[in-house]
């Protein structure tokens, strides 16, 4: 009754190709977007319920956040290109580094050159940007092999990447700056002038970040890049004898997700862990975007969302549960049982809608249309 | 002399290393090729099974049982679990997921692995359990050809025999039975296999049993060598790179495979891993993998990939 788009008529061919285009879905995603960027911080300035403590915005929204835009850049390669990678948290991590070595000043002495590089410490943004850079150009490097392996081979293969910088920067000490532990502090959060020091205040530093590229990344599918992508997807084989690059549309895809997912985990380790070490990034990371990404629903900018809302919060809320009730119970057999239960639960998602929330979204929203008739 | 006798005690301990990574790459070959699965849950069969032996075990010899019945009623006990962990896995998760895409599978058996891993855990208990089936000390050959000699470990020669053993039973398994035929049916062709009607659901039940059965092997030599414990889910991940070296379709392959890994790793490590930092074991298998599948990638021994439009 609400949800129709009767009556909405596109008169020019920019508004038949606009971004929303129906009413409604622009009203709404108006409607939540002033809710995220003024809603949320002033309740959580008045500290009304849920926002009494920090504890809903440093734990859940912040993490949340960042990770739907991992999960947004691991979606990109896997939901539109099709090529499956289970090296996601090398990538974090990649971004992680290199925005933690262009903050601090980056010395590499050459000495086979006699000379060296040597760049002073840059502000935090562009450190963030440059940190998700190098995070693309590792991306194109461990693209490559994508144009000769397909499928779960290249699934195993991006294993690689993963294993190999987990190494890296437990053992090369250059990344580190050389700290006797190996862990690593992050710079302070000051962005013209601004310093982000509250949750509140990394909350929207955040949602600044996700918004923009959530909605670069929305345009970007739905253009020609994102076209070729779907195209390769589909059927490489065809998609190339259409005339489509497979090795500019793959490597392309690598190289963008790779950005989004380094940026991803440089805010993971500037704004959520503050200091951090190789192990925030190891391949427990790597499967939970995976998951987040099936889960959420391939190809789908609003299922990353969903995705990463669900993986993040059910191992939370569950944690909850024997508390809430009062059993006794210790905390590793919580942590088991969250294990079992987390399990399980996947699997039975995969089994009733084995394409994510997004499809049971869409399904919902044809209901929605229909209502109150059954069709 | 010296070097040529290091050399080759380095490059015989990789290789029967990698034998025993053999045995872990082969449960999933075997479930790959029956069934279209990459079971990501291999590793954690592998840990429930060591588990279920090795506390039976612990029980029987605490009941003052001779050894041997021990060793026997833990080994059927371990046996009875994993047969009803493939039933449950069947019934439960892949049944249901009948002519799902890979990727699916793939993710289901991974969920599947949370849940084996934080049941087994939680009924079996989560120390460190030791295993003593196999001898572990060292024996010490070619004394005279070499100075000192070269070191060979037994419980590697052990697991070299034992995956001799497994594989010479599989094929005779798969080319000599009335199942085994049946398998390599479905193999070929789920659909064309069920229309002559070979029944699927019993053939996947049969093909995980076998699965749970070579993880049990496994779970033996990797439990002697380690001791049964969370970390022997690990062994999963270093069984990948094998498997692709070999190619995911081939029983031998994954002894050869297995065999590359462990020697290659073990020879980089000590003459590579002092030059760059050390610790290269840790990711040198899949930089190989990825060599290799950059010349052939279907793997080794791999089926042809044929692909039409």
């Amino acid at each position: 009754m609400l949800y129709r788009e009767a009556g909405q008529f596109k008169s020019s061919y920019a508004a038949d190709m606009a971004i929303f285009p129906i009413r409604q879905d622009r009203v709404a995603l108006l409607l939540l977007l002033a809710f995220a960027y003024v809603g949320v911080p002033l309740l959580a300035q008045l500290k009304i319920w849920p926002f009494g403590s920090d504890y809903l915005l440093r734990a859940i929204l912040i993490p949340f956040l960042i990770l739907a835009l991992g999960t947004i850049g691991l979606n990109i390669l896997m939901g539109y290109c099709g090529q499956i990678s289970l090296g996601a948290g090398a990538f974090m991590a990649i971004g992680a580094y290199g925005a933690y070595k262009f903050a601090n000043g980056v010395h590499l002495p050459l000495a086979w050159l006699g000379s060296e590089i040597s760049i002073p410490p840059l502000p935090v943004l562009p450190s963030i940007l440059l940190g998700g850079l190098m995070s693309a150009l590792v991306g194109i490097l461990f693209g490559m092999p994508s144009l000769r392996i397909k499928g779960l081979y290249l699934a195993v293969a991006t294993l690689a990447a993963q294993f190999f910088f987990d190494w890296v920067f437990i053992r090369v000490k250059w990344f580190t700056n050389y700290t006797p532990s190996g862990s690593v502090t992050a710079p302070e959060l000051k962005i013209f002038g601004l310093t982000f020091n509250t949750p509140s205040e990394r909350y929207l530093f955040c949602l600044v970040f996700v918004s923009l590229f959530a909605l670069m990344t929305k345009n970007l599918v739905r253009g020609n890049l994102g076209r070729q992508w779907m195209a390769i997807r589909d059927m490489d084989i065809a998609a190339e004898l259409m005339g489509i690059r497979p090795l500019y549309a793959k490597l392309s895809a690598f190289a963008i997700s790779s950005f989004v997912v380094g940026v991803a985990g440089a805010l993971w380790a500037f704004v959520y862990l503050g200091a951090w070490e190789p192990l925030a990034f190891n391949i427990d990371r790597s499967f939970q975007l995976l998951f987040m990404v099936i889960i959420g629903g391939l190809g789908s900018i609003l299922g990353s969302f969903l995705g990463a809302a669900f993986i993040l919060i059910l191992p939370i809320m569950l944690d909850q549960v024997p508390h809430a009730l009062g059993i006794p119970v210790t905390v590793e057999t919580v942590s088991l049982l969250v294990l079992i239960i987390t399990g399980a639960l996947i699997c039975y998602l995969l089994i009733v809608e084995p394409l994510g929330f997004a499809r049971l979204w869409s399904i919902g929203k044809e209901k929605l249309r229909l209502w109150p008739y059954p069709y | 002399m010296l070097l040529a006798g290091q050399v080759l005690e380095v490059l015989l301990g990789g290789l029967l290393s990698g034998v025993l990574y053999s045995l872990v790459a082969l449960g999933f070959v075997l479930i790959f090729k029956a069934s279209g699965v990459f079971n990501f849950a291999q590793g954690a069969m592998v840990l429930l099974a060591g588990l279920a032996m090795v506390r039976c075990l612990d029980y029987l010899t605490h009941h003052e049982f001779p050894i041997w019945v021990a060793v026997l009623l833990a080994l059927l006990f371990a046996a009875g679990i994993m047969a009803l962990t493939a039933w449950l896995v069947q019934r439960f998760v892949l049944g249901p997921l009948v002519n799902q895409d890979g990727l699916t599978l793939f993710m289901a058996t991974i969920g599947a692995t949370f849940v084996l891993e934080g049941a087994s855990q939680m009924i079996f208990g989560s120390d460190v359990y030791p295993l003593r089936l196999f001898p572990t000390d060292a024996w010490i050959i070619g004394d005279g050809i070499f100075p000192g000699g070269i070191l060979i470990n037994k419980l590697d020669v052990w697991g070299g025999l034992i995956a001799g053993l497994l594989v010479a039973g599989l094929a005779v398994f798969f080319q000599n039975t009335k199942t085994g035929r049946a398998l390599r049916a479905v193999a070929d062709d789920h659909a064309a296999a069920q229309s002559v009607g070979i029944p699927i659901s019993w053939i996947w039940f049969v093909v995980w049993l076998v699965a749970g059965l070579v993880a049990l092997v496994a779970a033996t030599v990797w439990g002697t060598k380690l001791g049964v414990q969370f970390s022997i889910t690990f062994l999963a991940l270093k069984a990948l790179p094998v498997l692709i070296i070999g190619g995911f379709t081939s029983v031998p392959g994954a002894i050869v495979g297995g065999l590359m890994v462990g020697a290659g790793e073990k020879l980089a490590e000590i003459y590579l891993g002092p030059h760059i930092g050390g610790g290269i074991e840790y990711w040198f298998a899949y930089v190989l993998a990825l060599l290799v599948l950059l010349v052939r990638p279907q793997g080794l021994f791999g089926e042809r990939i044929i692909e039409r439009i």
